[in-house]
C-alpha cells in the first residue's frame, strides 16, 4: 500500500510537471519581439531575417517547436542562448550561463535553510509550549509582522542598522564569483540575514499552529486527563504527527529561496538566478527564461512532491487512502 | 447573541435552534483593536487622502519653501528631511512624501482590492465547480491549477508584464488570474470538506439540485472562512503588487504608489534618508493591521485556518 500510494503520487507530480512544460512554452511564446530580429538588429533584411529563422527553428510550428523543446530538455540539452545578455554572449550554452548562477543560488539558499530550519523549529515549540504567555505572545507578534510586510522593508531595515548606524556590513554584495573564504561569507552575510528573518518567521508560525492545532485533538485530552505532563504530551505524542505539515511549509519555503528571492537579490545586487531570469525576460532570451522556469518549477514541484511523501510515510492513514 | 426572552406570552422566536450552541460575539484583543483602527484609517484615505493632502502627489517643491531665514544659499529640495513644509520630507525629486503616499493610498488598495476580488470570483467558483463536480473535472481542474501554483508568482507576472506591458487594468487582471489558484486550492478542499458531511448525504437522498446543494449547503458552510482568508489574500496582493512596483514593472510614474516610491527613493537610504521607508511603513501598518483582526476572527472561529495560510 506505501509503495502503491507513493508510484501514485510520484505520477502525479510528472502530470503536474509536463502542464508545468506547456504552461512556460506557451508563456514565454507570447512575450513580444522575435528573436531573428532583435539578433540582427539594424541589419535585418527580409532575406537574412527569413534565413536566420530557418536556422533557428522558428519557422516550425508551434508544436513541433514544444516537442523539439522537451526532448532537449529531456536529453539534458538547455540549449544555446539567443539573445544574451552582453555582447558576444548570443550562441553561449544556456548550461555555461545558468551554472554560475546556480551555484551562488543554492549557496545562499542552503545556508539559510541550515541556520533557519533548526532555530525556527525550536522557537515554533518553545512558543507552542507556553500559549499566551509573554514568550509565546512576542513570538506570535513579532513572525506576524515579519510575514506581513514586504520583502524590501526587512532588508531595508537590516541595512539601516548594520551598515548604515553601526557600519558592520556592507550594504552590496558584490561577488566576482572567486572570493574565499572569510569575503564569501560577508557578502553573503546581509542577504542570509533578510532570509533567514522571513524564512523563520513562516515556519515559526506554522510550528507553533500545527502543534496547537494537534493539541486540540481527542487523543491529547486523553493524554492530558491520564496526567500526562505538557512536555512529554508535545515531545512524544504530538511531535511526530506535526512532521507532515511542517515539512510541506519547510518545502513550499525551500522553493521560494530557489526562485522567489528576486527582491532580495535586486536589493543586494547579489548575482542568483533569479535575477538572470529578469535579464533573460528583458532581453527576450526565450530559451534562458524556458530554462529557469523550468528549474524553479522543477525545484518546487519535486519539494512539494518529497513533503508530501513524507507525510505518507508519517502518517499510516494518508496510506491508505480512501 | 439573542437576548433571553423568558416572558410567558409573548412571541418566540427561534434565531437558532433550540438545542445549538449560543453564537458566540467577536471579542477583539487591544491588537485586533489596533489593527482596525489602522484599517479604517486607511480606507478613509482611499477617499478623502488626495483632499487632505497638502500638495499635489506630481508637484515639485518649491526651493523658497525651504530658505532658512539668515541663511544666503538655495537649499537643495530633495531627501528633506521632516520640516513643517513637509512633514514627512521630500523624495528625490523634491516632491512632498506625505502627499504621494496619501494619494497613493487610492492607487495600492484600489488596486489590490480589485485583484483580490477578481481572485476570489474565479477561484470560488472554480473551486467549488471541482469540489462538486466530476472526479475527472476535479482531476483535470486540479493539476492544471498545481502547474501554475509551481511557477513563482513574481515571475509569472513579469513575463506577463514583458508580454503586454504594464497599465492598471492588466496589473489587475493578471494578478486576479495569479492568485485564483491559490483561492481555488482553499475553496476546493473547503467545498469538499462539507460535501462530504453527513448533511449534504440527506439533501441528496432527499432528492435536492446540485444547484440547490450549492447555494443552500455549501456556500454558507464556507463563507465565514473564506472571509477570513480573503483578508490574508488581500496582504499578500498588496505585497505582490508593491513588490511588482519595486521591480518598476507595477504602476508607472508620475502615479504614485507605496512599492514604486520605495524604489525611487532606494538611493537615499545610505544617505539615511526616511523617504524609502516611509511608504514601506504605509504598507506595513496595513498589511500587520489586516493580518491581525484576521488572528483574532480564526482565534474566535477556531478554524483550522493555520492550514490553509499557504
Amino acid at each position: 500500500m506505501l509503495v502503491q500510494a507513493i508510484i501514485k503520487r510520484i505520477f502525479i507530480g510528472v502530470v503536474t510537471l509536463l502542464v508545468v512544460s506547456i504552461i512556460i512554452f506557451i508563456g514565454t511564446s507570447l512575450l513580444p519581439g522575435d528573436v531573428a530580429n532583435i539578433i540582427l538588429g539594424q541589419m535585418a533584411t527580409p532575406e537574412s531575417l527569413a534565413a536566420l529563422r530557418e536556422h533557428l527553428g522558428l519557422d516550425q510550428p508551434p508544436h513541433t517547436r514544444y516537442l523539439m523543446w522537451l526532448g532537449n530538455l529531456l536529453s539534458g540539452d538547455l540549449g544555446m542562448s539567443k539573445a544574451g545578455t552582453g555582447v558576444g554572449t548570443v550562441g553561449t550554452e544556456i548550461s555555461v550561463m545558468i551554472q554560475p548562477r546556480l551555484v551562488n543560488t543554492l549557496r545562499l539558499a542552503g545556508m539559510v535553510a541550515l541556520i533557519s530550519i533548526p532555530m525556527a523549529m525550536g522557537l515554533g515549540l518553545l512558543a507552542s509550549m507556553y500559549p499566551g504567555s509573554r514568550i509565546d505572545r512576542a513570538i506570535t507578534f513579532t513572525t506576524l509582522s515579519i510575514i506581513s510586510v514586504p520583502d524590501f522593508l526587512v532588508a531595508m531595515i537590516l541595512v539601516m542598522v548594520l551598515a548604515v548606524q553601526l557600519g558592520w556590513l556592507p550594504s552590496i554584495a558584490y561577488m566576482s564569483g572567486n572570493e574565499t573564504g572569510w569575503q564569501l561569507i560577508r557578502a553573503l552575510l546581509m542577504p542570509t540575514l533578510t532570509l533567514v528573518t522571513i524564512v523563520s518567521a513562516q515556519i515559526i508560525r506554522m510550528t507553533r499552529a500545527t502543534i496547537l492545532n494537534i493539541m486540540s485533538s481527542p487523543y491529547i485530552e486523553m493524554a492530558i486527563l491520564k496526567g500526562v505532563p505538557r512536555k512529554r504530551i508535545i515531545l512524544r505524542h504530538s511531535l511526530l504527527n506535526t512532521i507532515g505539515p511542517i515539512v510541506n511549509v519547510i518545502a513550499l519555503n525551500m522553493a521560494w529561496l530557489i526562485g522567489g528571492v528576486v527582491i532580495v537579490e535586486t536589493v543586494f545586487a547579489y548575482p542568483g538566478l533569479a535575477k538572470l531570469m529578469i535579464d533573460g525576460v528583458q532581453t527576450r532570451d526565450l530559451p534562458l527564461v524556458q530554462a529557469c522556469a523550468m528549474i524553479f518549477c522543477a525545484t518546487y514541484v519535486i519539494l512539494i512532491m518529497i513533503a508530501d511523501m513524507a507525510s505518507i510515510i508519517s502518517n499510516p492513514r494518508l496510506r491508505h487512502p480512501k | 447573541m439573542p437576548e433571553e426572552d423568558n416572558t410567558v406570552g409573548t412571541k418566540t422566536t427561534f434565531q437558532e435552534l433550540p438545542d445549538a450552541p449560543p453564537r458566540r460575539k467577536i471579542r477583539f484583543t487591544v491588537t485586533g483593536k489596533i489593527g482596525i483602527f489602522f484599517v479604517v484609517f486607511w480606507i478613509l484615505m482611499v477617499f478623502i487622502g488626495p483632499y487632505l493632502s497638502p500638495y499635489n502627489e506630481a508637484d515639485i517643491l518649491d526651493e523658497s519653501l525651504f530658505i532658512v531665514p539668515g541663511g544666503d544659499e538655495y537649499p537643495d529640495t530633495d531627501y528633506q528631511p521632516p520640516s513643517k513644509v513637509a512633514y514627512l520630507g521630500t523624495d528625490y525629486l523634491g516632491r512632498d512624501t506625505l502627499s504621494r503616499i496619501l494619494y497613493g493610498a487610492r492607487t495600492t488598495i484600489g488596486i489590490s482590492f480589485a485583484a483580490t476580488l477578481l481572485a476570489y470570483l474565479l477561484g470560488v467558483t472554480l473551486g467549488i465547480a471541482a469540489a462538486v463536480g466530476s472526479e475527472w473535472l476535479d482531476m483535470s481542474l486540479s493539476r492544471i491549477n498545481d502547474a501554475f501554483l509551481s511557477i513563482p508568482t513574481i515571475m509569472m507576472g513579469l513575463v506577463v508584464i514583458a508580454a503586454v506591458g504594464s497599465t492598471i487594468p492588466i496589473l489587475i487582471v493578471m494578478t486576479g488570474f495569479i492568485y485564483a489558484t491559490s483561492v481555488f486550492r482553499v475553496a476546493r478542499s473547503l467545498g469538499q470538506d462539507v460535501m462530504v458531511s453527513d448533511f449534504v448525504e440527506a439533501a441528496k437522498v432527499r432528492g435536492e439540485g446540485l444547484w440547490w446543494i450549492i447555494t443552500r449547503e455549501i456556500l454558507p458552510n464556507v463563507v465565514m472562512p473564506l472571509a477570513t482568508d480573503f483578508g490574508l489574500r488581500f496582504v499578500w496582493i498588496i505585497l505582490f503588487i508593491s513588490a511588482l512596483s519595486f521591480l518598476g514593472l507595477g504602476v508607472q510614474p508620475p502615479m504614485s504608489d507605496w512599492g514604486s516610491m520605495v524604489k525611487e527613493n532606494l538611493g537615499g537610504l545610505p544617505y539615511g534618508s526616511i523617504a524609502p521607508l516611509m511608504p514601506s511603513l504605509a504598507i506595513a501598518t496595513l498589511t500587520i493591521s489586516i493580518n491581525l483582526i484576521v488572528d483574532d476572527i480564526s482565534a474566535h472561529t477556531g478554524g483550522k485556518l493555520s492550514n490553509r495560510m499557504i
